[in-house]
């Protein structure tokens, strides 16, 4: 039996708000348990939530930015539940009319020896609603009782829902990370997972190929990691095809994924899950967006992905490929625009090659990822697999994108080769100092003497006379032989162009 | 001094014929011997009230005094005082003294009032006879048998019997209005927006809201002035320009149209209410008023459909109530769900109970829309008759509540027939308008009877007027229960 899986994600985005959703309280993260948590939060007796403003600007943007319905009228309604963390009894969120409505994302599959060749497809989004998040129960160090810190109980969330449109977990991630991006582009969250600023739950089925109806599915919940939506979809898929394969039947349930056991578990079934009671919180007028409030919400809308990919493939004359591949995530799509703006827009065409090349390769190789703090304007490496580091610990990117773009001219002007470059873009990347002072230091100037050039012609010609009568006698191949020589000569920094004119015109005698 | 008005007081004050500490000390005292019989008040904290007292005084000296400086005023323990036991009358709240100040508190320390007390209530203002209250019954002053009503019923009791020359109330359903009927003072409860529901512990959200209670129109328009404002702490609060409520009350009623709604008339209104209520419309007419009648036909929905949405927000407000972070907790338990189901076993009395599992029901997946949905749109019909009436006439007049006050355990069994006291009060919740009852007679058992005054949205002033009038021509409000 072939099988098609069907995935839809729900994210919660937490919004970089510097106050809660509906307290004035702080949302800094890591602050003493409790000191952040103000009456409201602690939900005291009589206390009233007043709305955040700036929350609502955000989720705006969101909506405008993936071309969705801006509810001009939403309604915030009471989820009811109990649990320790929750101190009204109820979250607060938005259920039937939510603030942003029907929007898309076209994300881009990279070619892969799974699916082949690569490909862009468009995600729906079927909703976007503002929430606030819980506190945290704290199970350790309390000698069997829980620990309760309301730090972040009332922090802005962004619970954005995709209609069921992926078929494979690389869909899947593909979309986070589109998403990831997007927000992140945008400015309106930090998108730190390791802190649990943007988490992801996944609901997946499989169906037989060609069957229309939907087949029941599971939710798997909190998953912070793109590689542990990964996983756990994999995972999940597996289970369920072998479940049915053998004859079983999926039972619509909440599941969590172990990365240390690489599973997913049932945490509650569909019979055990809550009836939540949702009714429009009296304590809230309906949230009214008017045309005023949606313009200034478009002002400060920066360049968006598609608009910034469009500009490349016009203004700097990138291919389709290149304009998308570096306009994929955000931070390396304001490194090379930052690289290429260094360059007055010019020689866009080598910078994209040094970006999704040299550059890219070696993040690749060191496992790293960069990462734009648009506060402190600092450039940063991240280990994506790693779960601690705060952001103020992790080390500086050692090339910024107008030291590339110091690298580049020099290839442009001619002052270095294309090899010679790599050579000092990795003493760049050692800290070295920027590329004047290491092509300086280390003599990579290149030769473009055409007295020195012939000087050294001259001296291979004559030291190689064998050679020289293979070529003229009709040998083209070993020109070649002539090129190494001189290059090796020059250590590499005999300019090439000049290098074929001066030996074509000495060979030809 | 006992029955003077708040104006009498402030004067007194103004001359220096009286010091705040001395008014506050008489108070006190009159709390101490007869509170022990009434019950009206859950804490009093004599050094509190005497230390605000001696802040009034220091206040008056430097020349900063205002309206109510130096006045003492107690507060329904609805109302979130800093440093105050707050038990919202239940036993849940047995421990709470609260971090903060309610924006009606701080309003009233703002002017330099002094906070006499905190006084009883039904639990969590979920009763119409001051049964409901962990802190034990409240007696009605005028007979001692017989209830104040409720749930402001201690500010209610406390104000007849002279225990305070002012309180405030809040009204959900009739919790102002109903009290001060049976009691014989004057209550208003706003529209609902006018009074900041910040720090007022919350019953039903879209119903609630703080009013004055006091023996005079005149005297609630001075409170009103004070408990009224902006707040942007309420979303729900009204951002309007701030108004003198006592500036119409000497305006004559010549000219004012009276609409008497036929369905306040009709069955179920006893005898000696209807005539009480039908003499004092008869005084108005002497004062130039015209009557018409008026029709409110959903208003018999009234209480159906606050039984659907008052308990609905009840039982979603009260989830806070956990034993978690603050109030009762069960001394003893196996697990969370046993500390949360045992904590509000304990904490909680009957009627809370009753009212959060009628809630928890309209509120269930299968029955949202036949219960809250529909109700939510008699509640839109049930306004919407106002708006009609309202077009034929100024303000509307009837009774406050279908009898005089009943006596101690009469109704505790029979929820529904409790819930029928507040059959003329609820639809101006549900509507949001603003309502007020007058003391305008005596029934055959001599217990005081109530005129109730709707007005339109917002014309409070008029109604102080028209109940100021009515005042100034009788003098019911001023009678004082005889065995006190």
């Amino acid at each position: 039996m072939q099988w098609e899986v069907v995935i839809g994600l729900e994210t919660h985005a937490q919004l970089n708000t510097n106050s809660k959703i509906f307290s004035g309280a702080s949302t800094a993260f890591g602050a003493a348990p409790n000191a952040q948590a103000c009456a409201v939060d602690i939900a005291l007796p009589g206390v009233l939530p007043v709305l955040n403003r700036g929350a609502v600007e955000k989720a705006v943007k969101f909506g405008l930015a993936i071309g969705a319905k801006i509810n001009r009228k939403s309604i915030f309604a009471r989820k009811n539940y109990f649990y320790p963390d929750l101190p009204k009894g109820y979250q607060i969120s938005q259920f039937e009319l939510p603030i942003v409505a029907e929007g898309e994302l076209t994300i881009q599959l990279p070619p892969s020896t799974s699916s082949g060749q690569g490909y862009e497809k468009t995600v729906r989004i079927t909703r976007a609603h503002l929430e606030e998040d819980a506190g945290k129960s704290l199970h350790e160090d309390f000698h069997g009782m829980t620990g309760i810190d309301l730090n972040r109980a009332g922090t802005p969330l962004l619970e954005i829902v995709s209609e069921p449109d992926m078929r494979s977990a690389a869909e899947a991630v593909a979309y986070a990370k589109a998403l990831h991006s997007l927000v992140r582009w945008i400015g309106i969250c930090d998108g730190n997972m390791q802190e649990g600023s943007f988490r992801c739950d996944a609901n997946v089925s499989v169906r037989p190929k060609g069957q229309e109806a939907y087949g029941t599915r599971c939710e798997i919940k909190n998953l912070n990691s793109f590689k542990f939506l990964e996983k756990a979809i994999e995972f999940e898929v597996r289970r369920q095809i072998e479940l049915i394969e053998d004859g079983g039947r999926v039972v619509q349930e909440t599941r969590l994924y172990d990365p240390d056991r690489d599973e997913t578990r049932s945490m509650r079934s569909k019979e055990e899950a809550n009836d939540y009671r949702y009714f429009p919180d009296p304590d809230l007028l309906p949230l009214v967006v008017d045309e005023a409030f949606l313009d200034a919400a478009r002002k400060t809308l920066v360049e968006l992905p598609r608009e910034m990919c469009e500009r490349f493939e016009k203004e700097l004359e990138l291919s389709h490929y290149d304009a998308t591949t570096l306009t994929a995530t955000f931070d390396r799509a304001i490194y090379f625009d930052r690289a290429v703006m260094s360059l007055g827009n010019k020689n866009a065409k080598l910078c994209a090659n040094w970006v999704t090349g040299e550059f890219s390769a070696r993040l690749n190789r060191e496992g790293k990822e960069i990462l734009f703090e648009a506060t402190r304007d600092k450039w940063l490496l991240v280990d994506p697999a790693s779960q601690s580091s705060k952001q103020e610990d992790l080390p500086e990117l050692p090339i910024s994108p107008s030291q590339l773009g110091k690298l580049v001219v020099r290839i442009a002007d001619g002052t270095i080769t294309n090899n010679i470059a790599k050579k000092v873009f990795d003493a760049m990347w050692a800290g070295e100092g920027d590329a004047d002072a290491i092509i300086e230091a280390k003599g990579l100037k290149q030769v473009s003497d055409v007295g020195a050039i012939e000087k050294i012609v001259d001296e291979i010609l004559a030291a190689n006379p064998g050679q020289v009568a293979e070529y003229r006698s009709g040998k083209d191949k070993v020109f070649g032989f002539f090129v190494g020589q001189a290059m090796k000569a020059s250590k590499g920094k005999a300019n090439p162009a000049q290098l074929n004119e001066i030996l074509k015109k000495k060979l030809a005698g | 001094m006992l029955n003077a008005s708040l104006k009498q007081l402030s004067a007194l004050l103004a001359e220096g014929k009286l010091s705040s500490v001395e008014l506050t000390q008489s108070f006190l005292d009159r709390i101490g011997q007869l509170n022990p019989s009434l019950n009206a008040f859950i804490t009093v904290d004599r050094e509190k009230s005497l230390a605000q007292a001696r802040a009034a005084d220091e206040l008056r000296a430097k020349g900063g005094a205002g309206a109510l400086t130096g006045i003492p005023v107690a507060q329904k323990d609805i109302f979130c005082a800093q440093g105050w036991l707050t038990t919202c009358g239940s036993k849940m709240l047995h421990n709470f003294v609260s971090p903060y100040d309610a924006h009606v508190i701080e309003q009233f320390n703002r002017a330099g009032a002094v906070n006499l007390g905190k006084t009883n209530m039904d639990e969590f203002a979920m009763g119409s006879s001051n049964e409901t209250s962990y802190y034990g019954k409240v007696k009605n002053p005028w007979n001692l048998d017989a209830v104040p009503g409720g749930s402001s019923g201690g500010s209610a009791a406390a104000v007849a019997a002279r225990l305070a020359p002012a309180a405030t109330g809040t009204d959900t359903g009739g919790s102002i209005r109903q009290p001060a009927a049976l009691t014989g003072i004057t209550g208003l409860k706003p529209t609902y927006g006018v009074v900041s529901r910040y720090g007022m512990i919350a019953f039903a959200s879209s119903l609630d809201q703080g009013g004055p209670m006091a023996r005079s129109a005149e005297d609630c328009a001075l409170l009103l002035n004070t408990m009224a404002g902006f707040d942007r702490r309420d979303s729900t609060s009204l951002e309007r320009e701030k108004e003198d409520y006592a500036r119409d009350l000497d305006q004559p009623l010549a000219g004012l149209k009276i609409g008497l709604p036929k369905e306040f008339f009709a069955e179920g209104l006893s005898a000696d209410v209807a005539k009480a209520v039908e003499a004092a419309i008869a005084e108005y007419r002497k004062l130039g008023a015209e009557t018409v009648e008026v029709s409110l036909p959903n208003s018999k929905l009234a209480i159906p459909v606050y039984y659907v949405l008052a308990p609905a927000e009840a039982s979603s407000n009260l989830s806070r109530f956990d034993g978690v972070r603050y109030g009762h907790r069960a001394p003893e338990y196996t697990d969370l769900l046993d500390m949360y189901c045992k904590s509000r076993a304990q904490g909680f009395g009957s009627e809370v109970k009753r009212r959060i599992m009628i809630g928890t029901y309209v509120l269930s997946h299968g029955y949202y829309d036949a219960y809250y949905l529909q109700a939510q749109k008699l509640r839109r019909l049930i306004a919407q008759d106002f708006v009609e009436a309202f077009k034929h006439c100024d303000v509307i007049m009837g009774p406050t509540a279908p009898s005089t006050a009943f006596n101690i355990g009469e109704k505790s069994d029979d929820p529904v027939s409790m819930y029928l006291s507040d059959i003329y009060t609820i639809a101006v919740n549900l509507a949001g308008l603003p309502g007020m009852s007058v003391p305008c007679g005596f029934g055959g058992n001599g217990l005081p009877v109530g005129l109730q005054i709707i007005g339109n949205y917002f014309s409070e002033a008029r109604m102080l007027n028209v109940a100021h009038q009515y005042q100034q021509a009788t003098d019911w409000h001023q009678q004082m229960p005889g065995g006190i």
